[in-house]
């Protein structure tokens, strides 16, 4: 447990990608099983352990520590697990191994329920601050470090020499604490075999395309596919079970139901595009969002946010490997399939035809018009490659809006940025009857934030600006004279009601910085709305 | 029966509170006529150590440990007040019926508490404290007393500070398991920071520490007072040409230098913060430390109950920081306690 512990101290102090990685990999490298295991289930889908945490440790505490002191202290700690961990009075006695993962998991999984509150008091016994505030975030669900199941996953791959795909293939055909998958990257066993159960398929992702690439591009060797504002999956169905998992590998099945059971019965991998669709018309992104990150699905989501899948690519067709067959090929078969066994809540990705590129950029050019997020060109010839391989997909996403917007905020960055004002919020001037009209000052409102499409020379010379321009500070953030525009570009602009504004922007980022434009140049308001 | 207009006191409350009790410019001694750690400029002003929230400039007559004065003197310059009387621990001196005692507190180089005598009651005002072994300053005297004032800057349970050796041995092993970084040490300028250079010495840190200009001078009082601070050198206030890599070493600096652009000149650095605040981590994600180091000039929750217990004060007083829970706890207790809600402590960067 003291490993553990150390590992999320760790993790949760450094921001650097980089060493986290190496953090998780040194841990998973040099870990005994099964303990590795487990820590790599809490990191990942979690523990097969589920409590009434916040109710145990309520009446655990209500014998040692005061009401008030509890609530003075958890308002000043902010987090109920390290608040526990720090009031825990320290029992430890010499000689007192403290309990490792493995043990706890187990002790946990198999202690009747009216003997857990025991066992928990016991464990936190045994363990300083460090070990019972793992030990509280272990049980707690997902110990928040900053790591994505996805990147403990690049980790273990990193750890063993291998690709993260060899992961992912793999991930859907193991539990925790994955005995089979480390017997494999050490060499001491097979490569798991999933057997009848459905698993992930790294997918095949596309780069966003660039003017170079259009000369060497031939029309006659692309398909063009609309591209879809929803989230990428990837169903997998066999005999007795199907799931649907997103584009990192993660089970979304259980929140989306409808889907699970139009594929009773098939047995297909397919690859596909998840929407919301109500009466034959895709739903805007926003909706989706109801239906993302929940783990149970009530029926009035079912029924107002009704689920959808576009697919676009057959893998897999009852058993058989399709992937190394052409695209051209497996669309084929895609088609014959679903001719023959359309699911319901499914259609095909319809494909855009075009004789030269002057006419796909025609067809391009009314996308946002149609309220498309724009094409995908596919080459015809390519099987279907895991990761991001260069020369086969490419996405042409729609242009993006852009607005000037004035510097209004600037926040320090971390990591390498820590010294930096970094993080701009910028605004439209108020120009509506809504504002305050009483005051002849005109005034700002902030439309939206970001932190990229500038330069490391640029990013010297906007910190310079802001140290010279502050107003006033708050902690890390500096409020900064109306001084300077951006032009901001973004995707798109969206009624938000949890922003003051009313309206939030989707991916924006710094197109420009317009040092030479007077600041009561910059848009307005009104021009915002004209967009929604 | 007279009781001062000015006092805050209820009937039910402790004598001394005639005597002694809070005005705006701090907590006032009536018949001796002086303040101790006012926040204002006042005419007689007893100044309990150096940190800045506790001695100001501008008093008219200011009495403290001749470290307290040279520490003054030192960051405000000559005449930052009319007159210094220095007076040495365990010394007393009398105004107007006041008895006044200094003893060592524990906190700082100089630091000391003072005891008050006056109508048969004595009141112990401690300033800042701290219980714990500190090679840089003589350690805390415990005085029993009827009236105890005390600080509360970490009164909540959730504070226990960290064996502080072992905090140096941690950031130790971190520079020497990365030398490829520069490892920035956060620490308040006076105290903390010949504080952690003695602990790392103890620890057997060895190398040269190189010091941010601001720690510069405080360092150097400390070694004329006899305090030896092994291998340091002062980083040079611009870069100027030549580069000098200091990756593998060990750098101090004010808290506020972590983040700000005088750090760019490191390439990759690893920080760390010592500071009582560290034991949270949520202030420790706020400073974006990569080490959080937990020590402290300031008792702890567990030093703060148990001084209070051991001066058998009849009754307690709380002057700055977390005072509702220290007094919700003297309650259970069932020691009389108020807090005097002062102003002007500021205790952020300790």
């Amino acid at each position: 447990m003291q490993r553990f512990a150390n590992l999320l101290d760790n993790l949760a102090n450094t921001q650097s990608r980089k060493r986290k990685l190496a953090l998780l990999a040194d841990y998973l490298l040099n870990t005994m099983d099964p303990d590795r295991g487990w820590t790599l289930a809490a990191l990942t889908d979690g523990l097969p352990i589920s409590l009434p945490l916040r109710r145990i440790l309520h009446d655990l505490l209500s014998d040692t520590v005061d009401a008030e002191l509890y609530r003075l202290s958890r308002d000043y700690v902010g987090d109920t697990a390290e608040t526990v961990s720090l009031l825990w009075p320290e029992r430890q006695s010499e000689g007192d191994e403290p309990p490792t993962i493995s043990a706890l998991v187990v002790a946990f999984k198999t202690t009747p329920k009216e003997r857990i509150p025991d066992l928990l008091a016991r464990a936190l016994d045994r363990l300083d601050i460090s070990g019972r505030f793992a030990l509280l975030k272990l049980l707690g669900g997902a110990p928040r470090v900053g790591v994505s199941a996805r990147l403990a996953k690049t980790a273990l791959a990193q750890a063993f020499n291998h690709e993260v795909s060899d992961i992912e293939e793999v991930w859907h055909a193991v539990d925790p604490p994955y005995h089979d998958l480390f017997a494999w990257l050490t060499g001491k066993g097979d490569k798991p075999d999933p057997g009848n159960r459905p698993t992930f398929r790294p997918m095949m992702l596309a780069h966003p395309i660039q003017d170079e690439d259009w000369p060497r591009l031939e029309p006659n060797d692309l398909t063009a596919e609309w591209k879809w504002d929803g989230i990428r999956v990837q169903i997998a169905a066999t005999a007795c079970e199907m799931r649907l998992f997103s584009r990192t590998g993660d089970d979304i099945s259980k929140a989306f139901p409808e889907i699970a059971s139009a594929f009773i019965r098939h047995h297909c991998v397919l690859d596909g595009e998840l929407l919301v669709v109500r009466n034959a018309e895709v739903a805007p992104f926003n909706d989706l969002q109801q239906r993302l990150n929940r783990k149970t699905v009530s029926p009035r989501q079912l029924r107002e946010f009704p689920a959808h899948v576009r697919v676009y690519d057959l893998l897999f067709e009852d058993g058989e490997d399709l992937r190394p067959l052409p695209f051209e090929e497996r669309r084929a078969r895609l088609e014959a399939w679903h001719a023959r066994n359309s699911p319901p809540l499914t259609d095909l990705s319809q494909t855009v035809a075009f004789t030269d590129f002057a006419e796909l950029s025609q067809i391009w050019s009314g996308t946002r018009k149609d309220g498309i997020e724009g094409l995908m060109l596919k080459r015809k010839s390519s099987p279907y490659l895991a990761g991001r391989p260069k020369g086969h997909w490419w996405k042409w996403k729609r242009a993006p809006l852009t607005l000037d917007c004035v510097l209004m905020y600037a926040q320090r960055g971390s990591g390498k940025r820590s010294s930096y004002y970094s993080d701009y919020t910028f605004g439209v001037w108020i120009d509506d009857s809504s504002a305050s009209a009483d005051t002849s000052e005109p005034q700002l409102v902030p439309v939206g934030k970001a932190y990229s499409g500038f330069t490391d020379e640029d990013l010297l010379k906007l910190d310079r600006f802001v140290r010279n321009n502050t107003i006033e500070r708050f902690g890390p953030v500096r409020s900064v004279a109306p001084k300077l525009v951006f032009e901001v570009a973004f995707d798109d602009v969206q009624i938000s009601s949890r922003h003051k504004s009313g309206v939030a922007m989707r991916f924006p980022r710094i197109a420009r910085i317009r040092w030479d434009k007077p600041a009561n140049e910059a848009d307005t308001m009104s021009a915002v709305r004209a967009l929604l | 029966m007279q009781t001062s207009p000015k006092s805050p006191q209820s009937s039910k409350a402790h004598p001394a509170g005639r005597w002694l009790y809070p005005r705006p410019e701090g907590l006032f001694c009536e018949p001796g006529g002086f303040y101790v750690d006012p926040n204002k400029p006042v005419d007689k002003a007893v100044i309990t150590h150096g940190h800045a929230d506790h001695a100001r400039r501008g008093h008219g007559a200011v009495l403290a440990t001749p470290e307290t004065i040279a520490i003054m003197k030192l960051r405000y310059g000559e005449d930052c007040a009319g007159v210094f009387q220095h007076i040495d621990y365990g010394q007393t001196v009398s105004v107007n019926g006041v008895n006044i005692r200094i003893v060592p507190a524990g906190h700082i180089l100089g630091s000391a508490q003072v005891v008050l005598e006056h109508n048969a009651t004595r009141v112990v005002v401690s300033g800042d404290y701290k219980r714990v072994f500190d090679p840089t300053c003589e350690p805390f005297e415990l005085v029993p007393c009827d009236v105890f004032v005390t600080e509360a800057t970490f009164a909540l349970p959730v504070f226990r500070h960290e064996p502080a050796v072992k905090e140096a041995r941690r950031l130790i092993e971190s520079v020497r398991q990365q030398p490829e970084r520069t490892h920035m040490l956060g620490v308040y300028g006076l105290g903390k920071c010949q504080r952690m250079i003695a602990l790392l010495r103890q620890a057997g840190f060895e190398e040269t520490i190189h010091l941010h200009g601001a720690l510069v001078e405080l360092t150097q009082f400390y070694e004329q007072r006899g305090f030896t601070m092994g291998s340091w050198r002062p980083i040079g206030k611009d870069s100027s040409g030549q580069r000098q890599d200091y990756a593998g070493q060990l750098v101090m600096c004010p808290p506020s230098a972590i983040s700000d652009r005088w750090s760019r000149r490191f390439p990759d650095p690893a920080t760390a913060f010592a500071s009582g605040w560290m034991r949270v981590r949520g202030r420790a994600r706020q400073y974006g430390v990569e080490l959080p180091l937990i020590v402290s000039d300031h008792a702890d929750w567990p030093e703060l109950i148990a001084t209070i217990k051991e001066t058998g004060a009849e009754e307690v007083w709380v002057t700055h920081g977390r005072e509702d829970a220290l007094v919700h706890q003297l309650g259970l207790m069932g020691i009389p306690a108020r807090a005097l809600a002062l102003v002007g402590f500021d205790d952020e960067g300790e």
